[in-house]
């Protein structure tokens, strides 16, 4: 009887309310956070754990491979950043401008492609990506009398697969954010700029923009979460985590590849230490420079 | 009420409109495209995608269905198809039940109450969307081995429960509402756990309608995490066996394409339904910074 009235005392629920948080993040969160920073200072195999410093980081400092996978997630990274982010803003301003008829049609059919899974997707690019004469890619580059190409053994042509891919799931996702960052913006302040005689660039370049940018900045941070840790699209595109001359492999493929098919655990466990310092770091500058710690100052 | 005018564009002037319009149009398509090859390839031998890769192709006198017909009669190739499918549904389920009551309660606790930890345990819940998942994948899958979970749908579900966003969406949402409410039932006697399951959830609905929405396309689209955990072929999912289909002899292509076909149908299906709710649970974070 006393602890049922503890238990349902005031002072008390609040904490039986977020108990499961406090359970998941100690088990599911903190837990292996700690492991993964001892696990990248430990070399393990199966039942034999040693203790070997910084051995993995400097084994990462001279891995050919590992340089590959930082390149290729961070240019992926990049062009992800530079066409996710200015055209879905762009699409936005014009769905929300009145300008294109059966707006809200084009707006579901922008954002299915997030629906399917990237398995799915995945397996569409894959064919449509082969270097048979008779594959979409090749059929339109023969539309403009090219030669066929073999797409996914290039590096190039295979980023491109690979950033062709993110721009169809993703444009109408990043449309919607930008949407309902424009639907938050007063439209009486265009208003007031039509009648001091601001054009339409005007009106984009100092209304919409700046009041924008909390959602431009949130797009940008899970962007940049999300470029770097790219995987399975690469996995699904080179239908399975080895591409030619690595040219697929990005930095959570390689984790995946020591940790998984090679069981090297802590050698993998630096990798994603590497990852989440890069990822840290990018986003920490990005917030400061947007002056967001600032903010919060006031 | 008339739609406002803003943006930043001209007024209504019939060739821009003309323009941006077509321009949507095109964007359309383009999006379309994939999936219309995919869809009219599911009507064609599945070799024909290792023999000549996948475009576009209306070309009705060579299409049949083979494909559709193998994947809903009774044979290996089903049987296995629509056991995935099952698998899927079934994770799906219980992950978005389990996911929604858990975060719900958790959200209640940060958004319905004073007390010291508060601020600290939200302070929390934004961390952990601070680390991508894939970095702890390695730690979980020792963890899981440890624990004895590997193989199995625990295992799968258990990380994933007090998922941030959703537990920030929650939260977002009842820090919004009355709290005189909550005096109001306790005058009246009722405890706060049943405060909590019958006044506030039922004013909680429109939230959990949009987290229903994105955790289901969440879990049913789910690879990464169930591919590492589950290692027989009876336990896969639908995109983990899908997977295992793109083999370099093709030998399963024609399940492959008409059960990649299928598969975006249950999803579509929830979309169309709910389309409202999709946007407003995807968008929150992105309006409240």
């Amino acid at each position: 009887m006393k602890v049922k009235k503890f238990l349902y005392s005031q002072k008390v629920a609040p904490y039986v309310f977020v108990l499961p948080f406090i359970i998941s993040f100690t088990i599911f969160w903190i837990y292996p956070l700690i492991s993964t920073v001892t696990m990248s200072f430990q070399s393990i195999l199966p039942g034999q754990v040693e203790f070997v410093r910084l051995e993995n980081y400097t084994k990462l400092l001279k891995d050919k491979a590992f340089h590959i996978a930082i390149k290729n997630s961070f240019t992926y990274m990049v062009w992800t950043l530079i066409l996710l982010i200015p055209f879905p803003m762009l699409f936005a301003v014009l769905v929300d401008s009145n300008l294109v008829k059966a707006s809200g049609f084009w707006k579901a059919v922008l954002y299915l492609p997030s629906l399917t899974s990237v398995v799915i997707s995945g397996i569409l690019f894959r064919l449509m990506f082969t270097e048979y004469p008779t594959s979409q890619m090749n059929k339109l580059l023969a539309f403009f009398g090219n030669e066929p190409m073999a797409w996914l053994k290039n590096g190039t042509t295979g980023m491109f697969a690979l950033l062709l891919l993110a721009c169809w799931r993703w444009t109408g996702v990043n449309m919607l954010y930008f949407l309902s960052g424009l639907k938050g913006i007063d439209a009486s302040l265009y208003e007031s700029a039509e009648i001091d005689g601001a054009n339409g660039w005007e009106k984009f370049r100092y209304i919409t923009i700046p009041l924008l940018k909390p959602t431009t900045i949130y797009v940008l941070t899970i962007s940049v979460y999300a470029g770097l840790a790219m995987f399975l699209e690469s996995y699904m595109l080179w239908a399975g985590n080895s591409s030619p001359k690595n040219i697929g492999l990005t930095i959570v493929g390689y984790l995946y590849k020591r940790g998984i098919e090679k069981n090297q655990l802590g050698y993998a466990s630096a990798v994603g230490l590497v990852l989440l310092v890069i990822a840290l770091i990018i986003n920490i500058v990005q917030l400061i420079l947007n002056g967001t710690f600032k903010k919060e100052e006031r | 009420m008339a739609k406002k005018n803003k943006g930043g564009m001209v007024r209504r002037n019939p060739v821009a409109s003309a323009l941006a319009t077509l321009l949507f149009a095109v964007l359309g398509f383009l999006v379309i495209f994939p999936v219309l090859a995919g869809f009219l390839a599911s009507f064609r031998p599945g070799v024909e995608l290792l023999r000549r890769g996948l475009s576009i192709n209306f070309d009705f006198s060579t299409m049949n269905l083979d494909n559709w017909k193998l994947l809903f009669t009774k044979n290996g190739s089903s049987q296995k198809y629509f056991m995935w499918f099952k698998n899927s549904m079934v994770l799906t389920l219980i992950t978005v039940v389990l996911t929604l009551m858990i975060c719900y309660f958790v959200a209640y606790g940060l958004s319905m109450y004073e007390y010291r930890l508060k601020n600290v345990l939200f302070f929390l819940v934004i961390a952990t969307m601070m680390v991508p998942f894939e970095i702890l994948m390695l730690p979980l899958y020792r963890e899981m081995m440890t624990l004895n979970l590997m193989n199995t749908a625990a295992g799968v579900i258990l990380p994933g429960l007090c998922g941030a966003s959703t537990i920030f969406f929650f939260r977002q949402y009842m820090i919004g509402l009355p709290k005189e409410l909550l005096d109001a039932a306790r005058i009246d006697g009722a405890t706060e756990y049943g405060i909590c399951v019958k006044i506030m959830l039922p004013i909680t609905k429109p939230a959990f309608a949009s987290m229903a929405i994105l955790c289901t396309m969440g879990a049913w689209n789910n690879m990464l995490w169930p591919m590492m955990v589950f290692r027989d072929a009876e336990k896969f999912t639908l995109p983990i066996g899908l997977n295992t289909l793109l083999t370099p002899y093709g030998n399963d292509y024609d399940l492959l394409i008409v059960g990649s076909m299928f598969g975006i149908i249950p999803i579509f299906v929830v979309f169309l339904c709910f389309q409202r709710y999709f946007i407003e649970g995807m968008t929150v974070g992105a309006v409240k910074g």
